[in-house]
């Protein structure tokens, strides 16, 4: 900037005073709407969520017993039980299945590219077009329920999407079809970085392959490892749309994630003060994962 | 490459690789297959054979229905999508711009303070933003949308500018400078020419996910103004009168048919999008 600053004051003609101004005044729309529309607006919901508004806002103080309903609330537990399930299950399993297709892929396939792209397709489609897939695959009865049925396999019973205990794994097999392609491409990539030379040292060492990669080439991949993670959490948390398509959430309230709680508890019921708390610890889960990890990325970002 | 597997090209785990990454490809495969055979069968078809059943009639009955059903909120998704990836793209590329070649005191904090938007929950802002729609009297209008779009785009699309900006040489910009080159003449005829990479990824990434956004659509439209998104889920979700599978699955496809053929035809850029989205965010 100071080179700037420098050449404009050397003739400051209106016409530099104005060029001075240019850049700030560009980006002054866009700072204006950070300012306001991310942060103001989180405000707003944190003040909304300490007062009773209902259907319409109120500025009414209500101190902490909007939150102090959402953890009497059984749904907004069950919400939260089933996040964790989720989101559990869905980073770990698309992370192996990711992991193991980029090692595979990595052996000099033919049609490697035609491969990846069949794998990667789904996290083109929106979730509601991939719960609507999965809500007819899964359709007990006329699914795949059926299709094994059908196929041979007399005694196969595929009916999760009405079973209140199983319906989220539902939820998972659905997601990780969307993502794990994904997850495949970040570790491609990130193996085709890989330097070569620790590789040849280590075999010339006699170390067997599955040695090789289990400890010297997956531990090289550590940040891509995180940032998967980082993605696929952010991912599960936000996870509304596929709900919407495949379960509404149901049978009963038992496939609701807080995402979906937030939204009905908002925008249905008139609990406006509910849920806003219940986006405000939404907003805490983020944090409470994207905080450590831009910590860990700030270090070692300086150690380099 | 790390291909340390096998150096005979039929050695036992070479196939079983083979086997792995062929059998993986059908699993991604199936739920569109199935998609696009149930959208062609006749209702009884459906409710005679199974998923992966031939039908004995194709029929497009289910896509003509479909059509009919989804048609006007598909023109609304391009009432949307169009005009917010442009502007958002637009605005993107002037902050970056700013941000990597003509920084001022506070433009960093600034940059800092826009990334948290990118992981930021929606839900954290859907009130006071139907609040604010509600006043500037853009409550349940495509407009409306298109400006929550512009609005909550902007944190993805200045980062991809600004990082692929950041790793220009400084030389050039300071000798245009020099030459009493001005702000937008820089802009336009050095920088914007090298961009188009950059553009691409971006338009492709805005244009994929405002296309498939389904929470910003329910919230902030009704009726007439709803995007395609949120008209397939009333139609699949809806308890009234006999299911047809048929139909959903013509509407799932049209839905979902302008994102998958931007990824065939440009699945390059989308990729490097996702991953530089991804790993700088």
């Amino acid at each position: 900037m100071s080179s700037v600053a420098v050449f404009s004051k050397a003739k400051a003609s209106p016409f530099d005073a104005l060029q001075r101004w240019l850049p700030k005044l560009v980006l002054a729309p866009s700072m204006f709407i950070v300012l306001v529309g991310f942060y103001g607006y989180i405000l707003w919901t944190f003040v909304l969520s300490f007062t009773s508004s209902t259907f319409l806002p109120s500025y009414k103080w209500a101190g902490l017993a909007q939150y102090e309903r959402l953890f009497d609330n059984d749904r907004w537990w069950v919400a939260s039980k089933n996040l964790m399930v989720f989101g559990g299950m869905f980073i770990g399993i698309s992370l192996v299945v990711g992991v193991v297709l980029a090692i595979f892929l990595d052996q000099r396939i033919r049609r490697e590219g035609f491969i990846r792209t069949i794998y990667l397709y789904p996290m083109a489609l929106s979730m509601i077009v991939t719960g609507t897939a999965w809500k007819w695959l899964l359709n007990p009865g006329m699914g795949l329920d059926k299709l094994l049925r059908d196929w041979g396999w007399e005694g196969f019973r595929l009916d999760w999407l009405i079973d209140s205990d199983r319906v989220v794994y539902c939820l998972v097999i659905a997601a990780v079809w969307q993502a794990s392609g994904f997850i495949m491409a970040m570790f491609l990539a990130g193996l085709r970085g890989v330097d070569q030379s620790i590789v040849r040292a280590a075999q010339i060492d006699g170390a067997s392959l599955p040695t090789i990669y289990w400890k010297v080439i997956l531990p090289s991949l550590r940040p891509v490892f995180f940032s998967s993670v980082m993605i696929l959490a952010h991912i599960a948390i936000k996870s509304f749309d596929l709900v919407a398509a495949m379960t509404a959430g149901g049978p009963g309230y038992s496939s609701d994630l807080p995402a979906m709680f937030m939204y009905s508890f908002t925008f249905s019921r008139g609990q406006m003060g509910m849920g806003s708390a219940s986006a405000i610890l939404m907003l805490g889960a983020i944090l409470a994962i994207l905080v450590p990890y831009l910590y860990s990325e700030l270090r070692t970002k300086r150690n380099d | 490459m790390t291909s340390l597997v096998g150096k005979s090209p039929l050695s036992l785990s070479r196939i079983a690789i083979h086997v792995v990454l062929i059998a993986a490809c059908l699993l991604y495969l199936v739920p569109l297959v199935v998609m696009l055979l149930t959208s062609f069968k006749s209702p009884e078809d459906i409710s005679t054979g199974n998923l992966l059943s031939w039908p004995t009639v194709i029929t497009a009955i289910g896509w003509v229905k479909a059509w009919a059903t989804v048609d006007g909120y598909f023109w609304n998704s391009i009432k949307i999508t169009i005009p917010a990836v442009l502007i958002s793209t637009a605005i993107g590329a002037l902050n970056g711009y700013v941000l990597s070649m003509w920084r001022f005191r506070g433009s960093q904090l600034f940059f800092g303070l826009l990334l948290f938007g990118c992981f930021l929950p929606f839900q954290t802002v859907l009130l006071p933003a139907s609040f604010t729609l509600g006043k500037m009297g853009l409550a349940s209008t495509t407009t409306g949308l298109v400006f929550v779009h512009i609005v909550y785009g902007l944190a993805f699309t200045t980062l991809f500018f600004r990082n692929y900006y950041v790793s220009i040489p400084d030389a050039l910009v300071k000798a245009a400078r020099l030459d009493g080159a001005g702000f937008f003449t820089i802009f336009g005829k050095i920088i914007l020419p090298m961009s188009t990479p950059i553009v691409m990824v971006c338009l492709i990434w805005q244009f994929t996910q405002i296309w498939n956004d389904f929470l910003f659509g329910v919230v902030f439209s009704s009726g007439d103004s709803q995007p395609i998104t949120v008209a397939l889920n009333n139609l699949v979700n809806t308890s009234t009168g006999v299911k047809e599978y048929n139909v959903d699955m013509a509407a799932a496809m049209i839905a979902g048919l302008p994102t998958l053929l931007v990824y065939i035809v440009a699945g390059k850029y989308f990729v490097r999008g996702l991953t530089a989205g991804a790993v700088k965010g």
